[in-house]
This record gives C-alpha cells, sequence and structure tokens, in this order.
C-alpha cells in the first residue's frame, strides 16, 4: 500500500534542510512501527519519496511525502499519531491512499504558490517593480544550477504575482512560479525584482498538480475547523495585521 | 532571563547549517529558565554535529536535569560565519534550548576531549562576555569548570578555568550543586569562598589555588597555596556502572551530527595496557554494565528514537562479556517487535576479539564500517605499545570481515612510537598489502584504508617521558608509506598533518607557561585547530618565540624520571612508578597481561581506591591474546596461506617477506590459499 503525506513545516524547524526532514520523517514512522517498505540490495532504504525540496528557512502548509507499506495500516488516526511523534513545526495535517502507478511528485507538480517578504525596499518602489516584471515580455536571469551557469529567461516561469501590502519589516508579495519547464524559485524571484531586495518570511501556501486543465493540489487541505492540530501561528497573526493594514488603507 | 532568538532568527538564513544553531532535539530538557535554581551551561566547544553526540556531556546534562535544585542547557561552539554575525550584532554565547545569554548561568562548564580545541575554550568564554582570565572573574559572572580526557593534564588552561573535575563526573555534578545552591543565596558571598569550598570535593581541582614552581626554565612541581588544600587531588570513579543507566532520553538531533545513531556505553575503562593509550589508563578499572541493562537501554532507546542503528560504545566493546550473544540478542528484540533492521556497530574493535560469529551477527542488516587499530606495523613494535595482537589475528579478523560480505576496512596505526625504525614504519604497507590480499579471496573489489596518527605522548601514560618525533621526522615516515603503497592495489591512505601533531604535543604535556601561548594563537584568530582547513602552525610558532618558549623543550625532548611533571599534583590513580616500570618494559620489549584474567600488578587504579572491575565473564573473549595463554611466540609470524608460493621459508618471527612479496606484481595473489 502506497501513502501520500501532506504535512506542514513552520518555525524554528524551517531551518532544517530537505534531507533532515527526510531522516525526521524516515524516524517518526519507525517509532509508530509503520510496516515501510526497504529497497533491496547491500545497505536497505525505507522507501520514502519527497517532493520537490524546501529551501532552509522557507516555511510550507503544503509538504508530500509518498511511502510505500508492506501491510495496510489504519489511516484514521494516522496524521494525529505521526505528527505526535514529529518535532514542533512539523504537522501532518493529512494522509491518503495513493493509487498504484501514480505520478511521482517530483514530476507531477507543476507548479507552487507562495507568500514572499521582501525587505529593503518601500511599499511603492515594490509595487513599480511588480508591475514592470508583469509588464515585460521576457526577463533574462543568470544563474547557477548543479554547478552550470546559464542564462535563462525566466518570464515564463512566473505564472502570477501579486503584492498583497506592508509587513512590520517589509512587503508580502504572493506568486504562483512554475517548477516544470523554466522553473523559478522565490529566491530567484526577489533578485529579479529589483537590485539590493532580501527575502524575508517566505512560505509555500500550494503545491500544484494539472488535472484536467485545472491546478489542484495532491491532497486538499483539510477543512480548517475539523483540524484540531493547526493552531494560531505567525502566519495567521500576520495575515490578520496584514488584512487589517489593507481595510484600514480602503477605509 | 533572556533570549537572544529574536536577534539571531533573521540572521539565520545567512549562514551555513542553520539547525545548529536551534536546539529542538528530542530529549532536550524542558526545563525553563528559573532564577531559583543552580543552572548549567554544558558547553562543547566545537561544532554542533561534533559536540551534540558527546555521552559525557549528554549524561551531566540529564543528571543536572533530573535534580530538583538545578537546570541546564547546552552550547556549542558557533561556526566562523556565525561567530561573524554573533560579534556583528553582539549576541553572546546562547544556550540551543532557551537561546539563553552564558553569562545568565551559574556554571559554564565545557567538556574537553581533545587538546587542540583549547583555543575554542577562550573563544567561548570571550564569546560569553566573561573576562577569559579566571583572576579577572567576579561574583556576577558564571563559574568556568572543565572536565573530560584532557583536563588530566589541565595546566596549560589553568588561568582560565576556575574548576576542573578529573575523572566521572556523575556524583561531582550533583556535589557541585548543592555547594552553589546554598552559596548563590548568601549576600556576603566571594568567588573565593565558594572555590576554596569545592576544591574539599574528591576530584576537583581549582588551579587558582596552587602554584608553579620552575628552577633553571624548567618546572618543578605544583604546589598548594594554603595549608586546607589538598596537596594532591585524585580522581572521581564511579563503583558500578548499572547505577548509571545514562543518558536515559538520548538527545535525538533534527539535523545530521556525527554518530547519528542510538549509542549505548557498554563499559568503562580499560585494562589491556596499551602504553600510549591516554584513556586506557585514566578511566581503570573496568566497569561493565550488566548484558541485561544495556539490552533493556537498547530495546528502550530504538523504540523511544526511531533510530536504525545502534552504536555499543566503550574503549574496546569486542572485550564485553558474552558480546556475541548481546549483538545476537538485540537484534532478536529489534525483530520480534518488528522494528527489523537494525545495524549494530561496534566501535574500537580489537582484532583478536572480532570472529566470524561477531561479523555474522554484524551483517544480518545493514553493514556499517569496520574499523580496526593494530595501531603499528610490527610485532616488536606492538610488544613495545603492549598492544599484544599477533599478525595471525589481525588477518583473522580482516578475513572474517571480508567473508561476511565488507568490501573495505579500515585500519588504525600510530608513527612516532618509541624506539621506532623504518622496518617498523614500512610493516604498516606490509600488514595492508596482506589484508587486501585476504579480501581479494572474498571479493576483487577488496581495499584497505589505512589511516596515521602522529603519536603524542600523554599525562599518566607510560610513554609520559618520550620524546615525541619532530613534524620532520614524522613526515619523513608519511612520506616512506606513502612510496611503499603507492603501487599497492586496494590500499589507500590517510595521515595527519605532522604539524598539527607537534603542536597537539605542545599543549598535551605542557606546563602553566602555556597558557599565554594558546591565549595568542587565539587572539591571532586560530580557532577550530584540529580541522586541518584552518590549522596554522604559524600561529603556534610565532606565539611560542613571543613567550620565549622552545618547542622543543616541551615536545621533542625525551624526559628524565626525577623531572617534575606538570600533572604531578594530580593523580589518574595510577603509581607513577607502575608507569615508569612500564615505560622501562616497553623499551626493553616486555609486554604487560591483561589484569581482568590475570593477577594484579597494581597500577594503582583500584587498590587506592577500594574498588575493583566489574566484569561478567570470567574468561578473556575468544580469540583475546592478551593474558589468555595463548602462544604469542610467534606473534609476527605470517600465516604460510599469506607467504609466496616459491621458495616457501621458515615461519619468521618478523615479517620481513616484505621484500620478496614486492617482487610479485601488485593486485593478484599468487600464493591462493593452498
Amino acid at each position: 500500500m502506497k501513502l501520500r503525506v501532506r504535512f506542514t513545516e513552520e518555525g524554528k524547524i524551517r531551518f532544517l534542510s530537505h534531507r533532515d526532514v527526510a531522516r525526521i520523517m524516515e524516524r517518526s514512522f519507525r517509532k509508530l512501527r509503520l510496516p515501510v517498505a526497504y529497497s533491496q540490495g547491500f545497505s536497505p532504504r525505507p522507501k520514502f519519496s519527497f517532493g520537490l525540496a524546501l529551501s532552509v528557512a522557507h516555511e510550507s502548509d503544503a509538504e508530500y511525502l509518498d511511502v510505500e507499506l508492506v501491510t495496510p495500516v489504519d489511516l484514521e488516526d494516522l496524521p494525529n499519531q505521526l505528527t505526535q511523534s514529529l518535532p514542533d513545526g512539523l504537522t501532518v495535517v493529512a494522509v491518503e491512499i495513493l493509487e498504484p502507478g501514480s505520478t511521482s511528485l517530483q514530476q507531477a507538480i507543476v507548479c507552487c504558490r507562495w507568500n514572499i517578504e521582501v525587505l529593503g525596499a518601500p511599499l511603492p518602489d515594490v509595487t513599480v517593480a511588480v508591475a514592470d516584471l508583469l509588464a515585460s515580455s521576457e526577463h533574462l536571469l543568470e544563474r547557477t544550477r548543479k554547478g552550470k551557469a546559464s542564462i535563462v529567461d525566466v518570464r515564463p516561469a512566473i505564472l502570477e504575482l501579486e503584492v498583497m501590502g506592508p509587513t512590520d519589516t517589509g512587503v508580502q508579495l504572493k506568486a504562483l512560479l512554475a517548477t516544470e519547464g523554466t522553473s523559478l524559485r522565490p529566491s530567484e524571484l526577489v533578485r529579479v525584482l529589483t537590485e539590493n531586495l532580501e527575502e524575508g518570511r517566505v512560505r509555500r501556501t500550494h503545491q500544484f498538480t494539472m488535472v484536467d486543465g485545472k491546478r489542484c493540489e495532491p491532497i486538499e487541505a483539510p477543512d480548517p475547523s475539523t483540524q484540531h492540530q493547526l493552531e494560531p501561528t505567525e502566519r495567521n497573526d500576520l495575515s490578520r495585521s496584514l488584512l487589517s493594514d489593507l481595510e484600514e488603507r480602503a477605509s | 532571563m533572556t533570549s537572544v532568538w529574536p536577534q539571531l532568527e533573521p540572521r539565520l538564513a545567512q549562514v551555513q547549517k542553520p539547525a545548529r544553531y536551534i536546539g529542538c532535539e528530542d530529549g532536550a530538557s524542558a526545563k525553563a529558565p528559573d532564577p531559583t535554581l543552580v543552572s548549567w551551561l554544558f558547553t562543547y566547544p566545537d561544532t554542533y554535529e561534533i559536540g551534540l553526540p558527546n555521552q559525557g556531556l549528554q549524561i551531566l546534562y540529564e543528571i543536572a536535569n533530573e535534580r530538583p535544585d538545578a537546570r541546564a542547557d547546552r552550547a556549542y561552539a558557533p561556526w566562523h560565519d556565525m561567530e561573524a554575525v554573533m560579534r556583528a550584532e553582539g549576541i553572546p554565547l546562547f544556550s540551543v534550548e532557551h537561546h539563553t545569554p552564558a553569562d545568565e548561568f551559574d556554571v559554564l562548564a565545557f567538556n574537553i576531549s581533545a587538546e587542540l580545541i583549547y583555543t575554542n575554550v577562550l573563544n567561548c568564554i570571550d564569546l560569553a562576555g566573561i573576562p577569559i582570565l579566571s583572576a579577572d572573574r567576579t561574583v556576577e559572572h558564571p563559574i568556568v569548570m572543565a572536565g573530560g580526557h584532557s583536563t588530566y593534564n589541565p595546566e596549560p588552561l589553568a588561568e582560565y578555568l576556575d574548576v576542573v573535575v578529573l575523572g566521572d563526573g556523575e556524583e561531582v555534578v550533583g556535589e557541585l550543586t548543592e555547594i552553589l545552591s546554598q552559596w548563590r543565596t548568601k549576600p556576603d558571598r566571594s568567588r573565593s569562598d565558594l572555590l576554596r569550598q569545592m576544591c574539599k570535593i574528591e576530584g576537583v581541582y581549582v588551579p587558582s589555588l596552587y602554584e608553579p614552581v620552575y628552577a633553571d626554565g624548567r618546572l618543578v612541581e605544583t604546589r598548594p597555596l594554603f595549608d586546607d588544600v589538598p596537596a594532591r587531588i585524585e580522581k572521581r570513579t564511579i563503583a558500578d556502572l548499572a547505577d548509571w543507566p545514562y543518558p536515559k532520553q538520548q538527545l535525538v538531533p533534527v539535523t545530521e551530527v556525527v554518530h547519528d545513531r542510538l549509542n549505548v556505553e557498554v563499559f568503562r575503562g580499560c585494562t589491556r595496557g596499551c602504553r600510549f593509550c591516554q584513556a586506557g589508563m585514566i578511566t581503570r578499572p573496568v566497569r561493565e554494565r550488566p548484558a541485561d541493562q544495556v539490552r533493556t537501554m537498547v530495546a528502550n532507546g530504538l523504540e523511544r528514537t526511531g533510530y536504525d542503528e545502534v552504536s555499543l560504545t566503550s574503549l574496546s566493546t569486542a572485550d564485553f562479556s558474552s558480546i556475541t550473544e548481546t549483538v545476537g540478542g538485540i537484534m532478536d528484540d529489534a525483530d520480534a517487535c518488528g522494528q527489523g533492521n537494525i545495524s549494530v556497530s561496534l566501535p574500537s574493535l580489537r582484532v583478536d576479539a572480532f570472529g566470524v560469529g561477531i561479523a555474522a551477527q554484524l551483517q544480518r542488516a545493514k553493514r556499517t564500517g569496520l574499523t580496526f587499530a593494530p595501531e603499528a606495523g610490527t610485532w616488536r613494535m606492538r610488544q613495545i605499545i603492549n598492544k599484544l595482537i599477533r599478525e595471525e589475528d589481525l588477518y583473522e579478523a580482516v578475513e572474517a570481515a571480508y567473508s561476511q560480505g565488507w568490501k573495505r576496512v579500515k585500519l588504525y596505526f600510530l608513527i612516532g612510537l618509541p624506539s621506532e625504525t623504518d622496518e617498523d614504519t614500512l610493516g604498516i604497507a606490509e600488514l595492508a598489502k596482506n589484508c587486501v590480499e585476504l579480501g581479494k579471496r572474498h571479493n576483487k573489489r577488496a581495499s584497505v584504508t589505512v589511516s596515521i596518527g602522529g603519536f603524542v605522548p600523554k599525562a599518566f601514560t607510560p610513554f609520559q617521558w618520550f620524546g615525541q618525533n619532530t613534524a620532520g621526522e614524522l613526515q619523513r615516515k608519511v612520506n616512506l608509506l606513502r612510496d611503499a603503497t603507492r603501487r599497492m592495489h586496494g590500499v589507500n591512505i590517510k595521515w595527519h598533518d605532522p604539524a598539527a601533531t607537534t603542536a597537539e604535543g605542545l599543549v598535551s604535556r605542557g606546563d602553566r607557561r602555556l597558557g599565554p601561548v594558546i591565549e595568542d594563537v587565539w587572539r591571532q584568530g586560530g580557532t577550530f585547530q584540529e580541522w586541518s582547513e584552518h590549522f596554522e602552525m604559524d600561529r603556534w610558532t610565532a606565539a611560542m618565540e613571543r613567550a620565549g618558549l622552545a618547542i622543543e623543550d616541551f615536545v621533542y625532548r625525551h624526559r628524565s624520571e626525577t623531572e617534575g611533571m606538570a600533572w604531578d599534583h594530580l593523580s589518574a590513580g595510577l603509581h607513577k612508578d607502575f608507569l615508569w616500570d612500564e615505560w622501562q618494559d616497553a623499551l626493553a620489549e616486555v609486554g604487560l597481561p591483561d589484569c581482568r584474567w590475570t593477577p594484579c600488578y597494581d597500577c594503582g587504579a583500584c587498590t587506592g581506591y577500594g574498588i575493583e572491575h566489574v566484569v561478567a565473564s570470567a574468561v578473556p573473549p575468544a580469540g583475546g591474546s592478551q593474558g589468555t595463554g595463548q602462544e604469542l611466540a610467534g606473534g609476527g609470524s605470517v600465516p604460510v596461506s599469506l607467504m609466496p608460493a616459491k621458495p616457501k621459508g621458515p615461519k619468521s618471527p618478523h615479517p620481513v617477506l616484505s621484500k620478496q612479496l614486492d617482487t610479485q606484481s601488485g593486485d593478484t595473489q599468487s600464493g591462493g590459499t593452498t
């Protein structure tokens, strides 16, 4: 039986690397004695497969993990049990059975939605920069990936970009960035916008696959009213203050 | 109590591996800062990845936190990039649990496991905002303490440490807490009163209550300044490890560290009597943990942590009574409760106690790395260092490993040992070559990694009188080995920087005059000196010159029997005449049996403290050669199967077959197993 697990990552734990989170998840499954399948060979590895890596210091509402089990398990209380066995800041929000033959997460995800805080420029400057970027038809970025330097037109990777308003320390943006074809990372977007802009808090809010021409999350976030794990977070505080800010300005 | 987190958090994305600074370990203390409790900040003066797994620190951390009158946090040395941020932003050294500034604790307690880390100790004290010299501190400052193996000669750091604890800390941490608990509420308290009170505890050394006496540029003695201060400080020893099943809640870090696995200490102390080995000398006697306690600690630990690997730690784990059954039991437990796939790793394996039995048990799950430490290349040399493992034992162990599926084996050797000749040095290459040959009978790609360290004589060992090889001489020997192994397929060689070995020698047997030298190196920016990319000998040489001291005098010179040692006022329980006799026996190439299974030779460790070995098995481990009644006369002989096919010479007491084997071509063996 294959499971797909959706989890969130926030707070201090956001400073972990993707690899660190993977190891924690493996230990957590062992603690709960879940019958994880192992690879064959000289050094057997548990059959876990993680989605797109989340950069160090970024938070997320939508991280995914696929895991293969040898025998079926009861899913009823599993999200809660997993959360209990994880460090503070990692919360499993949903677990679903994955149909055999499903595409791997790495391949299925086409774009991600992000909340990105930028620091070092006032709201009007950021607004102008965003408008300019959206108006352009091409934007060349020099970047190095896997040791290879190249110049890429990243404009097609910016599917949506909006200024949400000021935060205590900077300006909040909301972006939808492609992950297949030409892709763009939030840190790269910050570099692309204007010079001397720094990255503040960054949070992945969604990962999307394409199903029948429509974007959808691999697992929809459960209705918050039935979720006991989600406690008020800094994010909620932030969005609340953002909302009140916007309301004030509108009035 | 305050927290530096708000200052730290926005900067973390700018430094390498920020997870080093966030804590969040499973098993970390939940005790919040509380001004009514005695607070300890246990600090490992190296990076988080190196320091977090340290068992000694974790044990004391847990014991302190279990006490109702105390609490403890941990701190680690920040890496260069983080230190730059901290100094620029005015962030002091902080605890990883609550990000509390270090100077808000009652005690800043260092675990010092290596000498080259001394400059980091000064850096941590300075980053804590505490005056680096003990004499400059007031009642407002934490007490700066240190313990750990290197503090058996704490003299180079004497002016910087307020208190040094010798030996096992399990009991002392409570005794010191009690004194602190009373003292900290006194309105007219003074630091000197506190230190005077602490020095009465067995195992506690307060350097400022002693003064060194020099004559003709040499140390004569270190004597107490007051009548009520002990003239000699004895180490502390816990009698029975079974009473201390710590750590009960081993810390599970959220980020990758070294030894990232469950660690269970199976015994403390070692009486194999290797003459170069400080750990084996200062931790006597042997105290085994009962096998059923080991099994319970492993089962509970795996259950709680979710680790899939457990390491049974000690100075020579294969010596643990019924080790094979214990390993098997651990695997059975894991199978029985559905954990499966649990690896057991045994560090510090003696070759003469490693057989197919253990190898077969170990390979039931993922194979972990196998490291053996023959230490020396010839039987003559192994007699001198009293590591009486026969050539045959090594080959049997290596063959057991290869036959059970291992492809690579790591071998540790020392160079620069007393009376070492080039033949002894080249014997290392010969052993490695023979091991690879054996491996190739089982796997075409079998290889051996040879790790070579320069020998540094340490306090409280029979070799404490020996003049260390110069850096130049060590380099020459490294070159010899590099040339000799260049065309040996499957033999990879690694070595330590001989200059760093000299610096380590300097502080290992140095006296208080080395303090300003360490401080000078630190002020020049010389932190993380055990990291080869940050070590620069020039800093040490310049500092020695400025202090008007000669490296030759502290490191390279042989010392005489009557000469005063910097650690003469301290005691690891060993009689000095026992150590001297051992030194003389070494030079005479005479070995000494293991006293666990042979009559006591009164080294002092048991008799002096009225304690005894705690060993479950009355018989030595199978295959053990030392004091086991095994025939040692042919210790250096090479098995017939490894001899050249023709002309078949008689067994030789020396592995002089090197010349003959050299004439054969590299990677194919012609002798076969016939």
